[in-house]
């Protein structure tokens, strides 16, 4: 063992503490008995059941889940096509404006993003009558929207790696354009497509600026719902609530990176 | 062995009577304002070993692409067995590549990779398992057949790439720096493996490779291509006993250049005043000259003799020894002229000690036959 230097050391500590430590404090409290967040008042786990007779929250949680999903898997295609237009296809007539375009979501504040989608959707509807009044399916548009944005630079970036002599020698092969995307090209960018899925879907579920917007009377997503109980006083049900979804997602990284680790060393052998 | 095979095969282009394999009917292409390829003509005949030469830039590359057909001729066509494929995609061509990065499909097994081709034909299961199976043993990599590529090493990759490329049995195999990616001598073995398995299978091999020693061994013909031109095409042979410019002749191997003025033509032999050699030299050659007309004669290294004192030749010069490299079979001398110009030729090193090998600053007498070298017009 190399002896690390005490100072390298506390800084290290020091770096953990300011990453963790405000996770970690939010699920200490997530068990606390009182009411009042920021006073100890012994262990109890009651903050959980009670979460599960929330509706308002779960219901939120479950329409944030379904949104997410499709979100994700709709701005997957979108995103690799366009990846596949700017990457492939050369120079072409728009092709700048597609790239400004694709890219503007990113750099540009949500709150204009959300108002002009809300803008858009008013008089969307008031011309063609669709989609009538706001909801899931303006919140999911919406975040398709700007989530296709980041899976298109994701994708993008391995699509350029790529040797394009792979697909060239499927050509050659006898295999036509589209058999050589489905069978060459999509295996390989498929780490890619994963990591923008799962870009999306977190991008979806974190989203309240432009939920807000575009979101009618009918649809709450669980962070607008946290926003607003955060507002009324903080409750230790959003304290359980995010002790869930940390865990959850702490054992979705874990599985994710066991997987990886498997394959990489299925792949040495 | 390689020299049997020039003279064998030799018959069918040189006569002229069989049918090419490949015509490639004044192709050009551009690239913005560039000439990738400029106006090139050639006949490739069936079961030759056909190599494109050039340095890097020279449109080899972007010529063996269109054959291959991802590329498309600005003009020009491309034949094959006759029939126009100028506008054919490449997974309707009887061609097939084999990539100088191998282009494995890295998420494929071996016996996979090899399979690919036959399955976009919908070939049966059984046939194409048996010839997998058969080319894995052509190219010796069967105990591999499950590993993915990225289990192989550089020599496996490129044997695999070779299998997949000729599992369909194509009538053409284009190879694009075949041996690149090898190291030395690895890429001397896998020539001969190269030639072998053309000569087993019949099939028209199209080389591209910058390597001279390559294309030289491997090769019925070499077409030498410079900035998108053919220079010349030829047996190696021929290519490197009588090359028709100076850039072809500086190309392949080394030579030395006499720039001079033909004085006159004495039967088949040309006088040649070369102010740079002091001397008038003598080539052989039949072509009509004008005297007058500038000349250049190239000749050979290995074909300059050293005279024993008091002997007399032909093409006789005296200089000094500059420069000695022992390279073991052979050693390479710079000979200084009296007028500056130094001289090339090498020796074999026969014996192993040599009595009184040549030195330093020790004053020589060369000389070489009037047949053993060439004049170059342009």
């Amino acid at each position: 063992m190399t002896r690390r230097s005490p100072l390298l050391l506390s800084v290290l500590l020091f770096g953990y503490a300011f990453l963790y430590g405000p996770i970690i404090s939010l699920m200490v409290y997530s068990f606390n008995e009182s009411r009042l967040v920021t006073v100890w008042g012994g262990f109890s786990t009651k903050w959980y059941f009670e979460l599960l007779d929330n509706d308002q929250i779960l219901g939120a949680a479950w329409l944030s889940i379904k949104i997410a999903a499709v979100n994700a898997s709709v701005a997957v295609v979108l995103g690799t096509l366009a990846a596949m237009a700017l990457v492939r296809y050369g120079r072409f007539r728009g092709r700048a404006t597609l790239e400004t375009m694709v890219t503007a979501p990113m750099v540009m504040p949500d709150v204009i993003i959300g108002l002009s989608l809300l803008l858009l959707f008013v008089s969307m509807e008031r011309l063609t009558g669709w989609p009538q009044g706001r909801g899931q399916t303006t919140i999911t548009l919406a975040h398709i929207t700007f989530s296709m944005a980041y899976v298109t630079v994701v994708v993008r970036s391995r699509l350029a790696h790529m040797d394009r002599s792979l697909e060239e020698a499927a050509l050659d092969l006898g295999a036509r354009p589209m058999k050589v995307f489905f069978a060459i090209t999509l295996p390989i960018i498929a780490p890619a497509l994963a990591a923008g899925w799962l870009l999306a879907f977190t991008l979806s579920m974190d989203d309240l600026v432009i939920a807000s917007f575009v979101s009618g009377p009918g649809a709450t997503t669980l962070p607008m719902v946290v926003y607003s109980s955060v507002r009324l006083g903080v409750s230790p049900e959003i304290n359980a609530l995010a002790t869930i979804i940390v865990v959850i997602v702490s054992l979705a990284v874990a599985a994710a990176g066991l997987l990886m680790y498997r394959q990489e060393k299925r792949q040495q052998d | 062995m390689n020299q049997a095979r020039n003279t064998a095969s030799d018959a069918s282009w040189q006569a002229g009577s069989a049918e090419p394999a490949i015509r490639i009917e004044n192709v050009t292409k551009t690239f913005g304002k560039t000439y990738a390829v400029d106006d090139v003509s050639l006949d490739i005949y069936p079961g030759e070993f056909f190599s494109l030469l050039g340095p890097s830039g020279c449109g080899k590359t972007t010529l063996l692409r269109m054959l291959a057909g991802f590329e498309t001729p600005s003009s020009g066509r491309i034949l094959i067995d006759g029939k126009d494929v100028t506008q054919v995609a490449p997974y309707e061509r009887p061609i097939n590549m084999m990539f100088q990065s191998y282009a494995l499909f890295p998420h494929m097994t071996v016996a996979d990779n090899i399979a690919f081709g036959l399955k976009q034909e919908g070939m049966p299961r059984s046939e194409r398992d048996k010839r997998v199976q058969e080319m894995m043993e052509l190219v010796q990599i069967v105990p591999f057949a499950e590993r993915k590529p990225h289990q192989l090493s550089g020599g496996q990759r490129q044997r695999v790439a070779l299998a997949r490329a000729l599992a369909k049995h194509p009538r053409i195999l284009l190879l694009d720096e075949p041996l690149g990616a090898l190291d030395k001598k690895l890429r001397e073995k896998t020539q001969f493996e190269l030639v072998n398995i053309q000569e087993r299978l019949g099939i028209t091999f199209i080389i591209v490779t910058h390597d001279q020693e390559e294309a030289m061994t491997m090769s019925s013909r070499i077409a030498l291509m410079r900035d998108g031109r053919v220079e010349q095409v030829d047996p190696p042979r021929r290519l490197y006993e009588f090359p028709i410019s100076r850039y072809a002749a500086n190309f392949i191997g080394s030579v030395n250049l006499f720039e001079g003025v033909v004085i006159e033509q004495q039967g088949d032999e040309v006088l040649l005043q070369c102010d740079e050699a002091g001397a008038v030299l003598r080539v052989r050659d039949s072509r009509k000259m004008a005297s007058g007309m500038p000349l250049c004669l190239a000749v050979r290294p290995e074909k300059i003799r050293l005279l024993a004192p008091g002997e007399e030749g032909p093409n006789q010069l005296t200089g000094v020894i500059r420069e000695i490299a022992y390279l073991g079979d052979v050693s390479i001398y710079h000979l200084e002229l009296p007028g500056g110009k130094r001289v090339q030729f090498t020796q074999s090193n026969v014996q192993a000690l040599a009595e009184q090998p040549l030195t330093w600053d020790q004053t020589v007498t060369i000389s070489w036959r009037p047949d053993s070298c060439g004049a170059l017009s342009e």
